[in-house]
């Protein structure tokens, strides 16, 4: 083993212990430990979904083949190798510029924004970026060594901020902001230095006032929003108001399932996309959120593990960025139920309704499943 | 691909990698906490606050406004009640085919054609669980019509509203009052959380000012709402207790024979127990629609009514000021008689007119000829001027102005319902006030002779009149006037009575003077040339009563009176007192005909009609009674 540094025994168990279960696993090339805690939150998302939707099952139903085919996808990349995934990187990115010109030039138009393809099934091109962009960054950082120089800085920035500005223009502030930070992820982990980073950070703060400039009204309302959701209450305001009045009233213990009645009454809005934290913390309260985050931290854990036992550089920087990105939609989506930062419409990953968007994480924890477990293959 | 020049160096890279993991563990986890720090902080630390707003926007606390009180007469008729007003409502989501229906119901007939834009417009407006009146106070036909059709029209309800009815309509309209919005000006003097849900409060008279009883105790309901306001569960409920029944002294039979007497004139009639002060009768005419107001006027009816030249808005009894003629005289006796002016026997020389001492100006007696020697009850049966003229001067306006006061003339009688006017009794005193010019402040020897004979300064609302005259039925004794005569719990069906209210008594203990002038009473009614025997003739009791006639505007020196030439509205009021029966007095009764002319020949009448209807339980047919004039 070349990988000591962490002096953390990186050797599976022995042979010896593994059950069926884990025969079966090793198998189909999955990862036990991020299993447990993608089944968890799936669990915790059908409940609050059921609650948030009115308790249709239909609705849940749709949703669970959404979680199977996200699931199917997921055992799809886990199957594929960690070298093969590098060199598709490219190929990935190159068919994700394409399907975003498409949406630019033909997109259809919901709320108001451009964002979505229908080639059958209608989705989101944006989305294969979350992955596209940080495995070529790891693809062009694999074979370099690191930390970066100031020419290939340059060229991963090309790379972050092509599809990133064709995003940001549909407009989905969101999604472009999570695919700089997946972005800006991977740089740090491939060693930034810290001047460039105070730098960056210096030049982000100073650009402020400009994007304030570009945003559209409605992006800058939140942000005003935010500070002051008492200025609004019935109209941008009210969204962060009842969010808030739903998780506080909650209290420690929750009212009970489907006992929400910011949900079941219908004061809380989105409630089974964007605000579905905002049920759960009614419902199930602080130790219902609690144990929701430590599920997360399970799985981000478990990824930034995978990261450190990974054996190649592109592994090791996809693995950590993955896991570290998935990491900010849950702090993102739940600090802006809890009204810390403004609205920006990013869902709760594996909880919040919808298919893209899971989709896209579980072919991302796939991909955490294939490092893990081909892992020893590469290295022999 | 450009080679890098930089050979890589795996050991460094794996170092740099894991130092640049931990501090994203370190960040990871630090952004955990601050999620967690919020968790708390709402949940844990501000709960409290946001458990209360989670209440505040589920729970509504709905008013249920509770049944208005009934208004009775003293024999249990209900003169005022609630009935059940039949309305078509319509709930928007329930309605599969909202064009087909609507369509259908113009065909039924049950919606004008013209109304359909407004009614559409009116559901587009609504929320789509609301309930929309399509139609208003439907008809019995209608509302068989729409029965049969019923399974036909999904969405659409028959639902029953209680309004206001008064069944005698205009009769007891001033007595009463109406019900109506509530307005602003209501707003401020009433409880916002037991009006919460009503939607009517009474306007005026016995229906405002017994609004607190009539109205009752306000319950609720607290009802679960979902973020649209839709009632999804009610969590408690309260209920709202009915006001309490109001019982009134009027006696429906009474105030009927007023009301059908008074028909096609401007005038009041007040009739009122001698021994209690229990008002019997209480009409003003001509009257408002009580029914039409309470269930809403439209702006041209209300100004229509406002702009009437009969004025049919204003509570003749209550606020009419009449100068009271002749219908004094049989206090201004007593007062003679109190102050040793007169005794009943002495006579007075009536050769048509009087004079005062040094002066040319003819006061004139209503018969040209004269009286001649008359004594008190002669004076009081032909209603003599000169001997009051006489009796007034001996008397002095001092003398004379304080004791009718103590008839409660110039002040307010206290009824239940308020508004009323004070009259006026005249003084030097009064007169030095109410005038700017010195000229004007002075008393003159003159306006205590017309006083004599109730003309002048001197005016009485009816309600006074008839309170005066109940004095003199109960020789001397006073009783405040009043409409109640108790409440009813609705619930147990208890009565609670009022008793009646003494007044200080008229200050004349001598029985005989009291005889005299009731004497004289009798005689203007049953007596041989009483001015009003013609209506004194043949009734089943013994009465007395006496005349008036008011001036509206002074005839000249030497003018003859020619009523013919006079403009209708010109004419003199006629005014009548009177009491029965004679022995023990039971009623007594004030009518005042604006330009009625002749109080013997158009007011005296009415009064009978009214002592007839109480005492002998009669009910009046119309149009037996009045003779036009």
């Amino acid at each position: 083993m070349n990988t000591p540094s962490l002096g953390i025994s990186l050797e599976p168990r022995s042979r010896v212990e593994q059950g069926l279960s884990a025969r079966v696993l090793r198998f189909l090339h999955l990862d036990g430990w991020l299993l447990a805690g993608i089944g968890g939150v799936l669990l915790i998302s059908m409940l609050a979904l059921y609650s948030a939707e009115g308790q249709r099952l239909d609705e849940l139903f749709d949703q669970v083949a959404r979680m199977l085919v996200a699931f199917g996808a997921m055992l799809v990349m886990a199957q594929i190798t960690p070298s093969w995934l590098r060199r598709g990187s490219a190929l990935i990115y190159a068919l994700g510029l394409v399907l975003l010109t498409l949406v630019l030039v033909t997109g259809d138009i919901g709320k108001g924004a451009q964002r979505w393809l229908d080639l059958g099934i209608r989705f989101q091109p944006s989305e294969i970026m979350k992955l596209g962009v940080p495995m070529t960054m790891c693809w062009l950082l694999h074979e370099r060594p690191l930390p970066p120089s100031f020419g290939i800085l340059l060229l991963v920035a090309l790379v972050i901020f092509l599809p990133v500005g064709m995003i940001a223009i549909q407009p989905d502030l969101g999604t472009a902001i999570l695919i700089v930070l997946s972005g800006a992820v991977v740089i740090f982990l491939a060693g930034l230095g810290w001047r460039y980073i105070i730098g960056i950070a210096a030049l982000a703060g100073a650009a402020m006032p400009a994007l304030w400039l570009v945003m559209h009204d409605y992006q800058r309302k939140r942000v005003l929003t935010l500070l002051d959701p008492q200025s609004d209450p019935l109209g941008a305001g009210y969204h962060i108001i009842q969010s808030k009045i739903a998780i506080g009233s909650g209290g420690v213990f929750g009212k009970g399932w489907l006992n929400g009645t910011q949900g079941q009454l219908e004061f809380l809005p989105e409630r089974h996309t964007d605000f579905i934290f905002a049920v759960i913390g009614e419902e199930f309260g602080l130790l219902g959120a609690l144990a929701l985050l430590l599920l997360y931290l399970l799985i981000v854990g478990r990824g930034l593990y995978i990261a450190a036992a990974a054996p190649d550089t592109f592994s090791r920087l996809l693995a950590g960025s993955l896991s570290i990105t998935f990491f900010f939609y849950v702090f993102v989506n739940t600090a802006m139920v809890m009204g810390m930062i403004p609205v920006v419409g990013v869902p709760l990953p594996l909880v919040s309704a919808g298919g893209t968007s899971m989709v896209t994480l579980m072919a991302g924890f796939g991909i955490l499943m294939s490092i893990q477990t081909h892992r020893k293959l590469v290295a022999r | 691909m450009a080679r890098t020049l930089r050979i890589k160096d795996h050991w460094r890279e794996q170092h740099l990698f894991a130092s640049r993991l931990l501090v994203s563990i370190v960040i990871v986890l630090g952004l955990t906490g601050i999620v967690v720090g919020r968790l708390v902080q709402l949940q844990v630390g501000q709960y409290e606050y946001f458990s209360a707003q989670s209440s505040g926007n589920r729970i509504r606390v709905q008013p249920v406004p509770p049944i208005r009180g009934l208004i009775l007469d003293r024999n249990g008729k209900v003169l005022a009640e609630n009935t059940p007003s039949y309305q078509l409502e319509m709930t928007r989501e329930q309605v599969p085919d909202m064009a087909d229906t609507l369509r259908r119901l113009v065909t039924s007939g049950i919606v004008q054609e013209g109304d359909l834009p407004e009614l559409k417009e009116l559901i587009a407006s609504r929320r789509s669980f609301d309930t929309v009146v399509v139609a208003e106070r439907l008809t019995d036909e209608e509302l068989a019509a729409f029965a049969v059709q019923r399974p036909h029209f999904p969405g659409l309800e028959i639902r029953a509203r209680l309004g206001r009815s008064y069944p005698y309509g205009t009769a007891a309209a001033h007595v009463l009052g109406y019900v109506g919005g509530i307005s602003a000006d209501d707003k401020k003097i009433l409880d916002p959380t037991e009006y919460a849900g009503t939607t009517h409060v009474g306007k005026i008279s016995v229906e405002r000012s017994f609004e607190g009883d009539l109205h009752g105790t306000s319950g609720h309901e607290d009802v679960v709402v979902n973020v649209h306001g839709r009632k999804m569960q009610v969590l408690d409920r309260v209920r709202s207790l009915p006001g309490r029944d109001i019982i009134l002294t009027i006696d429906i039979n009474a105030q009927l024979a007023a009301d059908t007497a008074l028909q096609g004139r401007r005038g009041a009639a007040v009739a009122i127990d001698p021994r209690n002060g229990e008002v019997l009768a209480f009409v003003s005419t001509p009257a408002f629609d009580p029914n039409a107001i309470s269930a809403g006027l439209s702006r041209r009816a209300y100004l229509a009514l406002q702009e009437d030249i009969d004025r049919p808005m204003f509570n003749r009894a209550l606020r009419g000021q009449y100068p009271p003629g002749s219908t004094i005289k049989p206090m201004v006796a007593l007062a003679a008689l109190h102050y040793g002016v007169v005794t009943p026997e002495r006579r007075v020389g009536c050769r048509g007119a009087y004079s005062l001492p040094g002066s040319s100006h003819r006061y004139r007696d209503w018969k040209p000829e004269g009286h001649g020697a008359v004594d008190l009850y002669t004076a009081l049966e032909q209603s003599c001027d000169v001997y009051f003229y006489t009796v007034a001067r001996d008397l002095g306006i001092e003398r004379m102005g304080s004791f009718l006061t103590t008839f409660g003339l110039g002040d307010l009688t206290g009824l239940d319902i308020g508004g009323e006017q004070k009259g006026l009794v005249p003084s030097p005193a009064w007169k030095k006030k109410a005038f700017r010019r010195p000229a004007d402040q002075v008393w003159f020897p003159g306006e205590t002779v017309i006083a004599g004979i109730g003309q002048g300064y001197l005016l009485v609302t009816p309600l006074q009149l008839a309170h005066a005259t109940a004095t003199v039925a109960a020789r001397g004794q006073r009783f405040q006037p009043t409409l109640l005569k108790g409440s009813r719990d609705p619930a147990t069906g208890t009565i609670e009575y009022e008793a009646p209210k003494p007044l200080p008594p008229v200050p004349e203990q001598e029985a005989a003077h009291w005889d005299a002038i009731v004497e004289g009473m009798h005689g203007v009614m049953q007596g041989a040339r009483g001015t009003a025997r013609a209506v004194g003739l043949n009734a089943p009791f013994q009465m007395a009563g006496k005349s008036g006639t008011a001036q509206v505007f002074s005839v000249g020196q030497n003018e003859k009176y020619n009523a013919k030439d006079v403009e209708e509205r010109r004419r003199d009021h006629a005014l009548f007192v009177a009491f029965a029966p004679l022995e023990a007095p039971r009623i007594a009764v004030a009518v005042v005909i604006e330009n009625g002319e002749s109080g013997s020949k158009a007011a005296a009448p009415i009064a009978r009609a009214v002592m007839e209807a109480y005492l002998q339980g009669a009910t009046p047919t119309p149009g037996t009674v009045v003779p036009a004039s």
